[in-house]
């Protein structure tokens, strides 16, 4: 176990720390906005206290990475195996491209979460977040799940603007008695029936074990299943926004 | 930029990866502070700017002069410096005027010569010109700026100050010495400069009267909206995108009286798809506001803090392309690109939100709040 005080120390020293180590596990106090913590590690544990800086767990390769507190931008960027638990809310673009692993979100996230996300075989990526997310979320979505629970929306559909725009494969459920206002015709909706809550029930299994959530009256929810529409591909996407 | 060189290479020369920086602070209740917070919480975001530009904006730092417009120049030149305060003594009463006080600064090299003066209009120029003061002054603004090489009015509103130079923020705070005056808001910048060199004027913020912008972004829409500006009497002359913010605002709060809810609006006006989905009301007075200034969309990322006397609005573009992140503990309110830099100088905010596109926070001094559509966040964290 190692321990870094890390205050306003520079992001590559930081990480340079951290790779060069033999420690397995690190916990980092008082981090001040520094970027790229824990990028393209393979089997780290690093807990972070304070306020980790853009691109977190970028590349992430089997790292596991927990962050009490909020995160900012770019999170899981790329990440391809591993996990990222943020106890708190993150900002914008998080899980960009994710292919593979596991990016945990206790409340919000910003906009363009998971966009250009993808899988592949056994890299199958799994977002989710706790409330709510902002527009275009999935945007572009090849692949992969993204779970946004609206913890605290009361049923109402707990994303912004765009979500699934231009999607072409994956999976989005949203736990919501009101579907987004203008989906693209690129989505594809159907209810959650038996077989969606079964799987939801493994997806969630985690998740709500991490940040004691009682899955079973959460499933006991309506949940709608976004996925790609495969009849009208790209047509007149972003023509008229 | 006559007679100016730089020892250090132009962007275009070099390339450092990073984006811009922009930070704000105001107390509601109009306490004021020293710009010390303002130069902690930039420092954070170091990296994001590239050693070409840095500059604040406080507000309320001269009660003692608050009557008289306070215009900071720069000067290329004495020769520029003469014609300048010829310029000033022939249309202004200079009730004060000095050296901007500055400290050596190892980062902070080839400054120009910074002089401050507070200014009345003459009564008989004023009268005889048959425009209000701030028209008066903003006109005498704009032609120092355009007709005489090497003077740049780089500020000049009454009770607020920009203070700016190439060099990382953090070091342009100390330059200024920034410890010594103390503001109710503060703005600050610190710069990559995209498309434009990097100079003394054009690092921001940018200033007319009493409006500064501090811009983190690209602006696309540029050129539109410098000709339609430009019809108006603006002379947009420091090779900066964001200058034509600054100009935009001014034109549409002061000259054509529209609320900042409005200005926001007009800038960053929502989807046509997203008016569709609005209520009557709405959609009638957004579709006028979009018609009617169609040629003042911006379009690009940015995100931007707008200073004004009492307030502060801070407004991103509406597929928000650019972070911004809010805070308030008590009296204050932050508002910064990145979480962190609101956390060095407020660990525990009483609440934090992320602003929605296009949704802009206001926060004035009698403690009316903007931001409700905002996309607001539990407050974590140890």
């Amino acid at each position: 176990m190692k321990h870094i005080d890390v205050g306003m120390m520079q992001y590559r020293q930081l990480n340079e720390q951290i790779r060069e180590s033999k420690a397995k596990q690190f916990i980092l106090s008082s981090v001040t906005g520094q970027r790229y913590i824990g990028c393209a590690q393979k089997d780290k544990t690093i807990t972070i206290n304070g306020t980790p800086g853009n691109g977190l767990g970028s590349y992430l390769d089997g790292a596991t990475l927990i962050v009490n507190g909020n995160a900012q931008d770019a999170t899981g960027d790329t990440m391809n195996e591993g996990a990222i638990i943020v106890h708190g809310s993150c900002g914008d673009g998080t899980g960009y491209a994710m292919r593979g692993g596991k990016l945990y979100i206790r409340d919000s996230a910003g906009y363009r979460c998971g966009i250009h996300m993808k899988a592949f075989e056994e890299r199958q990526p799994l977002l989710i977040i706790g409330d709510r997310a902002g527009s275009f979320l999935g945007e572009y979505q090849a692949g992969g799940t993204i779970i946004v629970l609206g913890m605290n929306q009361e049923g109402k559909a707990p994303v912004g603007y765009f979500c699934g725009t231009g999607m072409h494969g994956g999976t989005i459920y949203l736990r919501c008695d009101t579907l987004p206002q203008g989906l693209p015709p690129q989505v594809a909706v159907h209810d959650a029936d038996e077989d969606d809550k079964a799987l939801l029930f493994e997806l969630l299994d985690e998740y709500c074990a991490l940040f004691k959530l009682d899955k079973a009256q959460l499933l006991a929810s309506h949940f709608y299943v976004l996925s790609a529409n495969s009849t009208t591909p790209y047509r007149m996407m972003y023509t008229h926004v | 930029m006559n007679g100016y060189h730089q020892r250090t290479p132009l962007e275009g020369e070099v390339r450092i990866p990073s984006g811009c920086a922009i930070s704000g602070i105001i107390s509601r209740s109009g306490k004021r502070f020293s710009g010390r917070e303002a130069i902690s919480s930039i420092a954070v975001m170091h990296d994001r700017s590239n050693g070409l530009g840095g500059g604040f904006a406080g507000y309320g730092i001269y009660p003692e002069y608050a009557d008289f417009y306070a215009l900071h120049v720069f000067y290329y030149s004495s020769e520029a410096k003469r014609s300048c305060e010829d310029f000033l003594e022939e249309h202004f009463d200079l009730i004060n005027l000095s050296k901007i006080p500055t400290t050596k600064h190892h980062a902070i090299t080839d400054e120009p010569l910074i002089w401050r003066y507070f200014v009345t209009p003459l009564p008989t120029k004023l009268a005889s010109s048959q425009l209000d003061e701030n028209e008066y002054t903003a006109r005498c603004v704009i032609k120092i700026n355009r007709e005489i090489d090497g003077a740049y009015v780089f500020s000049s509103g009454k009770n607020m100050g920009v203070f700016k130079a190439v060099g990382y923020p953090e070091d342009v705070g100390e330059f200024y010495r920034l410890d010594d005056y103390e503001g109710y808001s503060w703005t600050v910048h610190g710069r990559y400069p995209t498309n434009t060199p990097g100079w003394w004027g054009g690092a921001h913020p940018f200033s007319l009267l009493d409006y500064s912008v501090v811009h983190n972004g690209e602006i696309s829409s540029y050129d539109a909206n410098r000709r339609f500006i430009e019809m108006f009497g603006y002379s947009c002359t420091l090779m900066t995108d964001t200058e034509v913010i600054t100009y935009m605002i001014d034109y549409l709060h002061r000259k054509q009286g529209l609320s900042f809810e409005e200005v926001a609006n007009v800038i960053a006006a929502p989807f046509w798809s997203t008016i569709e989905r609005k209520s009557q009301e709405e959609k009638e007075v957004c579709t006028y506001l979009r018609n009617t200034f169609a040629s003042m969309l911006i379009t690009g990322p940015f995100s931007i803090i707008l200073g004004f006397s009492g307030g502060l609005m801070a407004l991103n573009d509406r597929l928000k392309l650019r972070s911004l992140v809010a805070a308030e503990k008590d009296d204050r309110v932050y508002l910064a690109s990145e979480e962190a830099a609101i956390r060095v100088i407020c660990p525990e905010p009483d609440r934090l939100w992320y602003p929605s596109g296009g949704k802009p926070v206001i926060v004035t001094l009698e403690g009316q709040q903007g931001g409700q559509d905002g996309h607001q966040l539990p407050v974590s964290g140890l």
